[in-house]
C-alpha cells in the first residue's frame, strides 16, 4: 500500500472576460470575418491590437483592417497535441504576419508534417464554421494552394481606417479546467486511513505537547515534526459555529446547515464539521456532541465517513474549558 | 543610514461596481493609474518602478496576470513586482512600493491593485471541495462567522453592534462618489431586518462583490516638494502568522496586535485613539470593526463594541472609521487594502471630498487577509515625520 493517499481533483470554471473596447474591436472583426489590427504611434500595425500604445501609453483607437493572408515568420512543430489544443493530431504553431500588419499573430497551422511548413511560406485564415467573436473564430491557418493568388480579400489594407461596429463584442466566456492529483501527506493519510477503520487519529507535538487533528506533519506553532500517534475520543465540544443559510455554486450540502468547530476530547485544535440531530437555532457554544458515522459499507478514506456530529444530551461544557480555542 | 522620507502624492481609484463590463483588467487598472498620475502631476514616463497586487489567481483564473498587464501598466523597460498576501494584498503592495522609495532604490514608484470579481465567483473559489475532507466550507462568510460569534460571546457585546457598523459605513458611502453601494436609508433597523446569511452575519453586514482598482504614486522627498499636499509615511508594518495553530486566537490575532504595537512605535504614537484623526480599517463583515478596534489598540480587549455603540467611530466621533464607506461599501478584493491605504492618504491631504474629516493630520490605513493571517498597515500624516 502506498504511504500516502491520492485522489483526482478537477477545478473548473467558466470565466467571463470583459474585453474592453480594443480587444472587443478585434473580436467584433473576427465575428464579422475580418482581421482588425491596431496602429501604434510608431506606425506599426499590430494584430491583435495592443490595448495601450507602448510609447505614448494612450489607449489604441486607430484600427485598420488587414488581410487574411500572410507570411509565416517562424513556427514550431507539435508532435503530440494535448487536450484543448486546436487539433487532436500533429500540427504547427506559427507566427504569421498578415499582409498589412507589421507584427505577427500566433495561431495553429494545419499541415500534416514538419516538411510542409517553412518560414516565408504563404498562408491564409481558415474561418470557423460558426463565428462568435473569439480567437477561435480563426479555426487555424492553412497553406495557400499552389498557383492560388497570394493576396487575400483585402489589399494593402493598413491604410484603411475601420469604423466602429454597431454591436461590438464586449465579453468572452473562457472555460478553464485544471486536473490534478491531490496528495495527502503521510500524516494526513494516517488520519484518513483511521477514518476508514472508524477511528479519529491525531498526533502530539513532542515540543509543545499539543495534539493536532488532523495531524499536520510539523507543528504549526514550533515547526517540530509530529510522530506520536494519538487516537482521539469521538466526543467533543462545539467551540463556535455558524449557520449557513446561503446557497452557492459547488455547494455539497443543502442549506441551512450548521458548520461548527468541534474540539474533540483530548485534542488541542478543533475540526470543522456538520451538526445535525438538533434544530439549527438550538445549537450552542459549549454543546457536547458525538460523531455519528455513516453505515460502514459507505466508508471511504474521508472525513465524510463521519456523517455529522449530534448532541450527546450531556450538560454544556463550561466556557473556561474551551475559551482558549476561540 | 535610516529610511528616506517618502510621501504619497497621487491617489486614484475607479468607480467600483458589481460589473465593470466596459473595461478589461488592463483598462480597469489604467483608469485608477491615470487618475493617480493626474493627481500627482506626473506621467508614466516619470515612473521608475511599478508594484502590482491582486488577490489569489483562482479568483479570476489568470495565472500571473502581471505578465500580460506589463505593457498596459507602463512597465516595459522598468522593474515590475507583484505582491501576494490574499485579502491584505492591497496594503502590503503599497508597503512594498513605499519601501522601494524609503530604501533609496527608486524616487517615483507607481503601485496598483485590482480585482475584477465579475469575471469569476470568489465564493466558489474559496470553497473548492478537496478530496478526503468534509465539504462544510462556505466562502469567506462561512469562515469568519464562527469567529464573529466567538467575539460576541467573549466581549458580551449586544447583538445589534454589527448593524450599527453596517448602517454607518453605508451612510458614509453616500458621500463617496466612487463607492460601489449607494444604499440610501440604511439604518440599524433595516440591517437587522436583512436576511441572515451565515448566522450571526446578516446580508447587510457583508461586503459586496466589486470590480475596481486603486493606484498610488509614492515618491521621495525631492519629488514630494512639488506637491501641494503630500501624505508623508510615518510608519509601515506587515506581520503574518500560522493559520491553524492550536489555541490560535482568531478573534484578536497575535500578528495583528504585534503589527499595531510596532506601527504605533514607529510613528511615535502612544495613544492611538487621541492621536489618529481618521482610520480606514479592513472591515469586510461589520463585526470586524469592534474586533479590529481592539486588535489595533484603539480600545481595550472586550471594549471595541462600546466605541462603536457610542457613535465614536462615526465621522464626528473620537476615532472616525471608514469615512469612505469602507470594504462594506466597495470590495474589489485585491484593491480593497490599497483603498484603505489610499483613503487614509486622502484624509491627511485634505482631499477626501465630502467624506473629509476636518483637519485630519494623521490617519491609519489597515488591511488583513487569509484566515486573519496577514496584516498590513500604515500611518500617514500631513507633516513630514520628525523621526
Amino acid at each position: 500500500m502506498s504511504r500516502t493517499l491520492q485522489a483526482p481533483v478537477t477545478v473548473a470554471f467558466d470565466y467571463t472576460r470583459s474585453t474592453g473596447p480594443v480587444i472587443g474591436r478585434f473580436f467584433s472583426g473576427l465575428r464579422d470575418g475580418v482581421v482588425i489590427g491596431g496602429r501604434t504611434s510608431a506606425g506599426e500595425v499590430v494584430v491583435p491590437p495592443l490595448e495601450f500604445d507602448p510609447v505614448t501609453h494612450e489607449p489604441t483607437t486607430d484600427f485598420v483592417e488587414v488581410s487574411s493572408v500572410g507570411t509565416v515568420t517562424s513556427w514550431t512543430w507539435v508532435p503530440e497535441p494535448v487536450k484543448a489544443q486546436p487539433f487532436d493530431r500533429p500540427f504547427a504553431f506559427a507566427l504569421v504576419t498578415l499582409d498589412g500588419a507589421t507584427a505577427p499573430l500566433l495561431h495553429a497551422l494545419d499541415v500534416t508534417s514538419p516538411e510542409d511548413v517553412s518560414t516565408g511560406m504563404r498562408v491564409r485564415v481558415r474561418w470557423a464554421a460558426e463565428r462568435t467573436g473569439a480567437i477561435t473564430d480563426i479555426a487555424c491557418f492553412e497553406p495557400l494552394a499552389p498557383g492560388e493568388a497570394s493576396t487575400g480579400s483585402t489589399n494593402e489594407a493598413s491604410s484603411q481606417v475601420v469604423e466602429p461596429v454597431e454591436t461590438p463584442v464586449t465579453g468572452v466566456v473562457v472555460p478553464v479546467s485544471l486536473d490534478y492529483d491531490y496528495a495527502a501527506s503521510p500524516e494526513e493519510s494516517l488520519f484518513y486511513r483511521g477514518l476508514n477503520e472508524g477511528k479519529i487519529m491525531g498526533q502530539r507535538c513532542p515540543t509543545c505537547q499539543k495534539v493536532y487533528v488532523p495531524p499536520r506533519s510539523a507543528c504549526p506553532a514550533d515547526g517540530t515534526p509530529t510522530e506520536e500517534e494519538v487516537e482521539l475520543s469521538q466526543t467533543g465540544t462545539i467551540t463556535t459555529f455558524c449557520i449557513v443559510n446561503v446557497p452557492f455554486l459547488g455547494q455539497k450540502i443543502t442549506p441551512p446547515y450548521v458548520s461548527a468547530y468541534v474540539l474533540l476530547d483530548g485534542a488541542d485544535i478543533a475540526v470543522l464539521h456538520l451538526i445535525l440531530g438538533v434544530p439549527a437555532e438550538e445549537v450552542r457554544m459549549g454543546m457536547r456532541v458525538k460523531a455519528v458515522w455513516k453505515p460502514k459499507e459507505e466508508w471511504t478514506f474521508s472525513l465524510e465517513n463521519i456523517d455529522h456530529f449530534a448532541p450527546t444530551g450531556d450538560p454544556d461544557a463550561d466556557f473556561d474549558t474551551y475559551k482558549h480555542h476561540l | 543610514m535610516g529610511k528616506q522620507p517618502a510621501a504619497i502624492i497621487g491617489v486614484g481609484q475607479t468607480h467600483h461596481r458589481a460589473k465593470r463590463e466596459d473595461v478589461s483588467m488592463a483598462g480597469l487598472c489604467r483608469e485608477a493609474i491615470d487618475r493617480a498620475l493626474a493627481d500627482a502631476n506626473l506621467s508614466l514616463d516619470d515612473i521608475d518602478a511599478i508594484v502590482v497586487g491582486k488577490a489569489p489567481d483562482l479568483f479570476e483564473g489568470v495565472m500571473m496576470p502581471e505578465l500580460f498587464l506589463a505593457e498596459a501598466l507602463g512597465a516595459a523597460g522598468k522593474p515590475l513586482l507583484r505582491v501576494h498576501t490574499a485579502g491584505s494584498v492591497g496594503g502590503s503592495t503599497a508597503i512594498v512600493a513605499s519601501s522601494l522609495v524609503q530604501a533609496g532604490v527608486h524616487k517615483r514608484v507607481l503601485t496598483v491593485a485590482y480585482e475584477k470579481q465579475s469575471e469569476s465567483n470568489a465564493m466558489w473559489a474559496l470553497s473548492v471541495p478537496l478530496p478526503f475532507n468534509m465539504p462544510v466550507h462556505a466562502g469567506a462568510g462561512g469562515y469568519f462567522a464562527p469567529h464573529v460569534r466567538s467575539y460576541i460571546r467573549r466581549s458580551q457585546a449586544p447583538t445589534h453592534v454589527g448593524a450599527i457598523v453596517a448602517a454607518k459605513d453605508r451612510t458614509n458611502a453616500l458621500k463617496n462618489p466612487y463607492a460601489h453601494l449607494h444604499n440610501e436609508g440604511t439604518t440599524v433597523e433595516t440591517v437587522l431586518a436583512s436576511q441572515m446569511l451565515w448566522d450571526p452575519i446578516r446580508y447587510d453586514e457583508t461586503c459586496p462583490s466589486s470590480d475596481g482598482a486603486c493606484a498610488l504614486v509614492i515618491v521621495d522627498e525631492d519629488t514630494a516638494a512639488s506637491s501641494p499636499n503630500p501624505a508623508w509615511i510615518h510608519g509601515t508594518v506587515m506581520r503574518s502568522e500560522a493559520t491553524t495553530a492550536a489555541e490560535r486566537d482568531q478573534v484578536n490575532p497575535q500578528a495583528g496586535r504585534d503589527a499595531a504595537a510596532a506601527l504605533w512605535k514607529q510613528a511615535g504614537i502612544t495613544n492611538p485613539i487621541e492621536e489618529i484623526d481618521a482610520a480606514e480599517i479592513y472591515v469586510p463583515f461589520s463585526w470586524f470593526e469592534p474586533m479590529w478596534l481592539e486588535n489595533l489598540g484603539f480600545a481595550a480587549e472586550g471594549d471595541g463594541w462600546k466605541l462603536t455603540e457610542a457613535g465614536e467611530t462615526a465621522m464626528d466621533g473620537r476615532i472616525p472609521v471608514n469615512c469612505s464607506g469602507g470594504v462594506l461599501s466597495s470590495n474589489p478584493i485585491g484593491a480593497s487594502g490599497m483603498l484603505r491605504f489610499g483613503e487614509a492618504a486622502l484624509q491627511v491631504r485634505g482631499a477626501a471630498g465630502e467624506h473629509q474629516v476636518d483637519g485630519a493630520r494623521r490617519a491609519l490605513g489597515h488591511a488583513y487577509g487569509g484566515g486573519s493571517q496577514f496584516f498590513a498597515m500604515w500611518v500617514v500624516g500631513s507633516e513630514k515625520p520628525s523621526n
